[in-house]
């Protein structure tokens, strides 16, 4: 994989990790509007899951940019054994959405996550999926 | 605390109901939209998102690197150079094929960075009032009556405090007329969800229909 995507203590935004701290980072242009390489949308409400079985997983390659952050790679792919938005993975893996949605971009470009929906996830819903968000509030 | 609603404390993604049937199922995704509450500090997001979701609200966090203002609440984390912006949200599952999502969202205008970002795809935005401290909302007002996107305001409550009618808020906060402006309770499950009915009904009323 290319190495676009920043993460953790690499490249000019380095620090130091303090131990227990969160200090991973993504530079704001690695991804953009909320779209992967390979035309992935990743919004925070965008469902993933893994293609195949976690189980099953083939070693990263090395070098590459999922060798580098293996664990937290594992822990998505592993997360994502059940259908998760982008947001939900944020939250139950406590890492920062952006740093979530590289690796989740990189996962679904190398095949290893799928990304559901159309690609036309830009525009506002349309009229039938309002009405249908509509009579499922009514029923609540 | 923002988030006064929960008595439920089984772990990081407990679901009143335990797996939705949509999770297991990975050949397939249900449809999926959104609504975001924004409102200022302590107005009651997380309570609003918490009356409503099936799952006990779940709080993720966005990292922006340059703070140019001073940091005035625990939403927003300083850290040197970077400040965290956390959003807490919440999902109700309206069939087995259809999941919305809520997510309560920071007002204050450095972070709108990130509402670019939050709102694109969204069904439209509540903005959640405080009349003790009705300017906290303006800048969610500025923004969303500049970006098109379809919102409402809604008066959260406060027992013991002074109820305003919705048309005194209208005018106290310039509001155009076809903005709906409803006085409800986030702590009330009927409440919540009479806003959100409301703002998809707004949304219906803007969005065009088939030609």
């Amino acid at each position: 994989m290319t190495a676009a995507p920043v993460i953790s203590a690499v490249g000019p935004v380095a620090r130091a990790a303090a131990p227990g701290r969160r200090t991973a980072r993504v530079r704001p242009y690695s991804l953009t509007g909320g779209r992967t390489r390979f035309g992935h949308v990743l919004l925070v409400e965008t469902f993933v899951a893994a293609s195949a079985d976690p189980d099953e997983e083939p070693a990263p390659a090395p070098g590459g940019l999922a060798a580098r952050v293996m664990p937290e790679v594992r822990a998505i792919v592993g997360l994502c054994r059940r259908l998760r938005s982008v947001a939900e993975v944020s939250a139950l893996l406590k890492m920062p959405l952006g740093v979530v949605r590289v690796l989740l971009g990189d996962l679904a470009d190398q095949g290893r996550i799928r990304v559901y929906g159309t690609g036309d996830a830009t525009g506002r819903p349309d009229r039938a999926l309002l009405e249908r968000v509509q009579s499922g509030l009514r029923r609540l | 605390m923002d988030y006064a609603g929960s008595d439920t404390t089984t772990g990081p993604e407990a679901d009143h109901q335990g797996p939705r049937s949509w999770q297991t199922d990975r050949s397939r995704a249900p449809a999926v939209t959104k609504i975001v509450i924004a409102g200022g500090f302590g107005v009651g997001k997380t309570t609003f998102v918490g009356s409503v979701s099936e799952i006990t609200p779940l709080r993720t966090e966005a990292v922006m690197t340059e703070a140019g203002e001073a940091v005035d609440d625990f939403e927003a984390v300083p850290d040197k150079d970077t400040t965290t912006v956390a959003m807490d949200f919440g999902r109700i599952t309206l069939e087995s094929d259809l999941v919305l999502y809520l997510f309560g969202t920071p007002g204050q205008k450095r972070f709108w960075f990130m509402w670019d970002d939050l709102v694109r795809g969204a069904i439209g935005a509540v903005v959640l009032v405080d009349t003790r401290r009705l300017e906290d909302c303006f800048p969610a007002l500025d923004y969303f009556e500049s970006g098109g996107l379809p919102y409402i305001v809604a008066v959260n409550h406060f027992e013991g405090t002074a109820r305003y009618e919705p048309e005194v808020v209208r005018e106290a906060l310039s509001l155009p007329a076809q903005v709906p402006v409803l006085v409800m309770d986030a702590r009330k499950r009927i409440t919540v969800v009479d806003t959100l009915l409301t703002l998809v009904g707004r949304a219906l009323e803007i969005t065009p229909g088939r030609l």
